[in-house]
């Protein structure tokens, strides 16, 4: 799916990014500890979250990924915005809780790899 | 052909910056033309150990060497060490204060990612004096 798809499901807010919004992806993660989302090497391309500082983003750069979506309506700062802008990622805000955001995801289409090698 | 060297000195307590010597070796792997498996496994194995290194110890020096065929990283701390390296290298493992685990790290599996996504690990530490860690990346990987 397109990340103007992820942002439709999760009736989300972009605020950085809004030019890449046709990119395609194919899976994604939720998370609120970074190792664990460091511990899958495989193409995740979303990372839920609902921790909010300047490690999200560069966790999800060492990863390729290409959209973060921050859940209970969590809105970064200036800083995280820009970092995540500067390596070419989409930043969005959903008011949807971790649970209610995956899920919605996962229903929709977008899997997770773990498990796959 | 001659290998490049890149070097970083990574602040102490200051997590905001942590990962910005990581970041910067990406992009110049990425550059050289790694395959971009190769430069995310070399990636995540940096970016544990420089997290670490400001999290547990008081930030240290990073040594990247790009071979022909493979990549030595060597991250060094003068912190505090590690008691039980056996302990410390098992999933779940960690010492990380509360405050550290509101940060989203703690989990204790960055050395086990380190192992997992490194061709070769050695972890040297001593109480008191500090930790060196050495891992190995093969490019052809
Ligand atoms: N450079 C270091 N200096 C001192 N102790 C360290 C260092 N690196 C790791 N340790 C010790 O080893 C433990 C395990 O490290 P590991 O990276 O696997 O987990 P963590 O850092 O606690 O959590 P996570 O990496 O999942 O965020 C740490 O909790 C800490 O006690
Ligand atoms: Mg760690």
């Amino acid at each position: 799916m397109t990340i103007a798809q992820v942002r439709d499901i999760l009736e989300a807010r972009v605020l950085s990014g809004a030019e890449l919004l046709e990119n395609e992806v194919h899976s994604a993660c939720g998370s609120d500890l970074m190792s664990d989302v460091l511990a899958f090497v495989k193409d995740q391309s979303v990372l839920l979250t609902g921790l909010l500082n300047l490690q999200v983003v560069r966790t999800a750069e060492m990863m390729d990924m290409k959209c973060i979506v921050f859940v209970r309506g969590k809105v970064p700062d200036e800083t995280i915005l820009s970092l995540a802008a500067a390596r070419g990622m989409v930043v969005m805000s959903t008011g949807f809780r971790m649970y209610n955001a995956c899920g919605r995801l996962y229903a929709a289409g977008l899997v997770s790899l773990e498990g796959v090698r | 052909m001659s290998e490049l060297v890149l070097h970083y000195e990574v602040e102490g307590a200051n997590f905001s910056a942590a990962g910005e010597a990581s970041s910067a070796v990406k992009r110049v792997l990425s550059r050289l033309g790694l395959s971009d498996k190769v430069v995310r496994r070399a990636s995540i194995c940096l970016y544990e150990g420089e997290i670490n290194m400001v999290i547990h110890a008081s930030g240290g020096v990073i040594d990247v060497t790009v071979f022909p065929d493979r990549l030595e990283m060597v991250l060094k701390d003068t912190g505090p060490g590690i008691r039980n390296l056996e302990e410390a290298m098992r999933e779940g493992f960690s010492t990380a204060s509360d405050s550290v685990r509101d940060l989203g790290f703690g989990a204790g599996m960055g050395l086990p990612n380190m192992k997992k996504y490194a061709d070769d690990i050695t972890v040297e530490s001593e109480v008191g004096v500090g930790t060196t860690v050495r891992m190995v990346v093969r490019l052809d990987g």
